[in-house]
């Protein structure tokens, strides 16, 4: 606690031009809040939550096994807690805030019908191992998402219990596997674009195959020829992203899916950019085997800085007999129920694969996905995938005179634009225009990522930006490349409106600090 | 549509701005048969907010929620109350709408959390340091026998029979696939837990020995002993928790010798939700920080010096070691984490005793007024908020129609475990702070009634 300032002193510095800045004493300055750690703030013995007294004390048995002294962690009042987490709020960007035009993550508007209705009673108070007859609704809940997911891929099931995209990932090239070793045969090499996502090879390498890569085409795509000439007995399947992690439509996706379908492989599609395409294409038709969903992109359930995010796979005819437990299976009179461990048997699903998670998948997601599909329907998607695909074309062709877009002249993106730093001035990189970005009141775009394009920048305004906001981004944008191309350096040291500046990753890096231990002499 | 800003006018003013006549020409590298004419047919088409929440209540409402009913289930899921601000702060689109904090000077509010939460989660297990947080405690399960064949260089697990079936399955299925070896077995219905067994199963091939602690019949395994053997052995101890408030009364599963502590986070902060989303909790000893899974968050300083945090080590993840990733996971539970770390917070170390301590009075009168029951036996010598009885006939039976008569009466074990007759007449029953005196007066009438009749 600081001293009331008696003296009249006024905190002032001299900054490294001469310049007087005003400081204060408090560390905040005006809305720009400072914060300690919970733990800083901890007064011990306090508590926000008030408990009655327990009746009785252990029973004898458990004597032996109590613990010495109660944890070290900081209880507060309410009044505090909630001060501390709202202070906290303040220093992060949202979508709430702005445009988040991070590639290849789909950071659109998230709508709050979604919020209230997941947590309604009926779908958040419910246990999983009820009796399943006091859960009939969830259950035709998770049917009606699993019929418009269905539908809207053209594939044959879907597998809903993955609890992420790198999850989904997963659970596809485990049927995959299963599906090869149902057949007796020995298939260990999984091709993967080297344009793609990280998780792709990392995915495959923990199913247990050995990753190839493919290189890409000139013009941005995978080469099918170099593609095709490598399948044989010894390729299990190939991992594709489509549209593709340069914002491209993979053009050859059907005729690639036929030559691997031919040699005895399965055609794996990492479905993260669903979002330029639903309503419009289905990835059933281009030969598709098996792709995971991210509901928290294409079907706006929260990120949450950082999760937590829902994978459902949808399978083609061939791989849905290895689906893993549980799901729900409709009944030809429309009833829906859930089959796990208990009915495998009786329900002919034998062949699965068994089981990825407890329990049975992200609900919370299902229903707020759920509530956004029902929200804009079949026409609505469609015009989702349209708009997002007409916002990131615009800001392709208002930007690419000042930024190198290494695909434009080839022809339209899909829903997100990629750019490369050629033609910046010596010294000036991606990350400048990013972090100059940030002071401009704008989350970056992704940077650094598809690896095959230098220093690159993909932008993936989504949808629910309007055009005046885009506009407002655009002239961003077109100063930021003008000054990175003149060599203005005060790019190099941006931002300089955060509430904290360029951070010391070598450090945290190199001497790891990871938990607080200010109370341990 | 409400979701949708740009207008017919934008469009077409837009289309002109990049050179197409038509939408679909942006759509040119699409194959033409491949290309939808108009919407999918046989899906509905777009509705108002007002309909939609119209149709998603009436589904809601055919469900018999918890706090609908007397309510004793738990076995990895439990129902506690949370406190009213923490759903209200996770709810700040500052925290609900931001993605993974990768841009660190705009993103040190969610950093700063994960701090706290990582330091929290260390604390209660008794670990050096925690993860960032992971999808769920039985994926967490995986990811620590995985990393403790790993660090041991060994494939073999040895799990007690009183790890929750699910977690071994999860367990079993990546198995299959990374050529790891799991030792399971399953539980019996007896007052003790299966530690003789665990320590007589351990040898020099074994990497991991997983313990759920309480177990999954609400029994409390003696890790020191455990450990003792796992270590005498070269393995690894792995201890699972899916019922963190347990700590708030037994001791932290490090301070008894574990390496690797993993858990659910769901009871502080995160409701039911029929399963999912809940965060998986993952604690471990330094000396093996760089084989954990998972996002990490860490302490450095700004240009100007100042304290602020960043996501670190990262070059153990997929984003840069690609297959050679210590784990595919790119995405943790930060939203989930966020109301456990809310959650902790507001109770703090002796908040959390005291909530552990009612939990238990709570389970212990239930289990005295449930053995008043002719026929019906109480297993458990120990428990902290969950303990198994034994019914005369298969609980699934009994549990079913005891949520006849609106009461959920608990987890039948034969459900957990439908190949394994012997544990049928096994009924998991659970109590917390939600738990009344009516409430457990109702079902001991009730499941005396049912019993009555079913005989």
């Amino acid at each position: 606690m600081n001293a009331p300032n008696a003296s009249g002193w006024k905190p002032e510095m001299v900054a490294d031009d001469g310049s007087v800045q005003p400081m204060t004493v408090s560390g905040d300055k005006g809305l720009q809040l400072e914060e300690p750690l919970i733990f800083e703030l901890n007064r011990a013995g306090q508590t926000g939550v008030d408990i009655d007294a327990p009746k009785r004390g252990p029973v004898a048995g458990l004597l032996k096994f109590l613990r010495k002294a109660p944890a070290a962690l900081p209880g507060l009042t309410e009044p505090e807690v909630v001060r501390h987490y709202t202070r906290l709020s303040r220093q992060n960007y949202a979508i709430d805030l702005g445009p988040f035009p991070l590639g290849s993550c789909t950071m659109k508007h998230n709508p709050r019908l979604n919020e209230k209705v997941a947590r309604m009673p009926g779908f958040a108070d419910i246990h999983p191992l009820q009796p399943k007859h006091t859960v009939a609704g969830a259950f035709e809940a998770i049917a009606e998402l699993s019929d418009w997911l269905i539908g809207l891929t053209g594939m044959a099931a879907v597998a809903l219990s993955p609890k992420a995209g790198a999850h989904g990932e997963l659970c596809g090239l485990l049927c995959i596997r299963a599906a090869i070793e149902a057949k007796g045969e020995k298939r260990h090499i999984v091709l993967v674009p080297e344009s793609a996502h990280g998780t792709n090879p990392a995915t495959a390498a923990f199913a247990g195959f050995r990753v190839e890569s493919i290189p890409a085409t000139e013009d941005g795509r995978v080469d099918m020829e170099a593609l095709i000439s490598r399948l044989g007995p010894d390729v299990a399947g190939v991992m594709i992203t489509n549209p593709n992690t340069c914002g491209l439509f993979e053009r050859d996706l059907k005729k690639i899916s036929d030559a691997v379908h031919a040699s005895g492989g399965y055609v794996y599609c990492d479905g993260a950019n669903f979002n330029a395409i639903v309503g419009k294409v289905r990835p059933g038709d281009l030969g598709v085997d098996a792709m995971h969903i991210n509901l928290h992109k294409t079907f706006s359930t929260p990120h949450g800085g950082g999760g937590p995010g829902s994978g459902p796979v949808v399978l083609s005819e061939a791989l849905a007999p290895f689906a893993p437990l549980p799901f729900v299976q409709r009944e030809a009179d429309g009833r829906v129920h859930l089959v796990e461990e208990e009915e495998i048997a009786s329900t002919g699903h034998a062949q699965s694969f068994g089981r990825m998670a407890a329990f049975h998948g992200q609900m919370g997601m299902f229903t707020r996905a759920l509530t956004y599909i029902l929200s804009h329907g079949n026409d609505g998607l469609r015009q989702v995938s349209e708009d997002a695909v007409l916002n990131a074309n615009y800001i392709l062709r208002a930007l690419e005179d000042v930024l190198e877009a290494p695909f434009a002249k080839a022809g339209p993106c899909m829903h997100e634009a990629l750019f490369s730093d050629a033609g910046l001035a010596a010294g000036f990189s991606t990350l400048d225009i990013a972090k100059g970005l940030i002071d401009e009141g704008f989350h970056p775009m992704t940077v650094y990522f598809p690896l095959v394009v230098h220093g690159a920048m993909l932008i993936e305004p989504t949808e629910t930006e309007s055009r005046a906001g885009l506009d407002r981004f655009i002239a961003s944008m077109r100063s930021l490349a003008e000054r990175a191309r003149a060599g203005d350096e005060r790019l190099k040291t941006a931002p300089h409106f955060t509430p904290r500046r360029r951070l010391d990753e070598t450090l945290a890096a190199r001497k790891p600090v990871l938990v607080w231990k200010g109370d341990k002499a | 549509m409400r979701y949708l800003p740009l207008t017919p006018a934008d469009r077409t003013a837009m289309l002109a701005a990049v050179g197409a006549g038509t939408i679909d020409d942006l759509f040119a590298d699409v194959p033409a048969d491949a290309l939808l004419s108009g919407p999918v047919e046989g899906l509905a088409p777009h509705a108002s907010e007002m309909a939609v929440e119209r149709h998603m209540a009436r589904l809601a409402g055919k469900n018999l929620s918890a706090g609908a009913a007397p309510f004793f289930l738990g076995a990895g899921a439990y129902k506690h109350h949370i406190p009213a601000s923490v759903d209200h702060l996770i709810q700040r689109g500052e925290f609900l709408t931001a993605y993974t904090p990768y841009q660190p000077e705009i993103a040190q509010g969610t950093l700063q959390v994960l701090f706290e939460f990582q330091t929290q989660v260390a604390r209660l297990f008794g670990t050096d340091v925690a993860n960032a947080s992971m999808y769920d405690g039985s994926t967490a399960c995986w990811e620590a026998i995985a990393m403790a064949g790993r660090v041991t260089r060994r494939k073999k697990a040895v799990l007690s029979g009183g790890l929750h079936p699910h977690y071994v399955g999860t367990a079993e299925t990546m198995a299959k696939f990374t050529g790891d070896v799991i030792e399971a077995r399953s539980p019996v219905l007896s007052a003790q837990p299966d530690d003789a067994e665990v320590i007589a199963a351990i040898d020099d091939q074994t990497g991991a020995v997983v313990v759920q602690y309480p177990d999954i019949l609400g029994r409390i395994p003696d890790l020191a002993a455990i450990a003792e053997a796992a270590h005498a052995k070269g393995a690894l101890l792995v201890v699972v928790v899916t019922e963190p408030v347990a700590l708030g009364l037994i001791e932290a599963p490090g301070h008894l010798g574990a390496d690797i502590v993993v858990g659910e986070g769901q009871s502080l902060g995160v409701g039911l939700n029929f399963g999912g989303p809940y965060l998986g909790l993952f604690g471990a000893s330094e000396k093996f920080l760089r084989q954990m899974p998972g996002r990490l968050c860490g302490e450095t300083v700004d240009a100007e010096g100042k304290r602020g945090f960043v996501l670190t080590l990262s070059t153990r993840e997929q984003h840069i070691r690609r297959e050679k990733a210590t784990s595919n996971i790119c995405t943790n539970a930060g939203l989930c984490a966020l109301a456990f770390s809310i959650h902790m917070s507001l109770l703090g170390g002796e908040g959390l005793s005291q909530l552990a301590a009612v939990n238990h009075d709570r389970a212990r009168q239930t289990a005295e007024r449930l053995a008043q029951i002719p026929g019906v036996t109480v297993l458990n010598d120990a428990f902290v908020n969950e303990f198994t009885v034994v019914l005369p006939a298969d609980a699934r039976e009994a549990v079913r129609s005891l949520a006849d008569k609106g009461v959920l009466g608990g987890v039948a074990l034969g459900r957990l475990y439908p190949q394994d007759k012997a544990l049928h007449a096994g009924l998991l029953v659970t109590a917390t702070e939600c738990t009344t005196d009516d409430d457990i007066e109702t079902l001991a009438l009730t499941l005396a009634d049912v019993l009555k009749k079913g005989a």
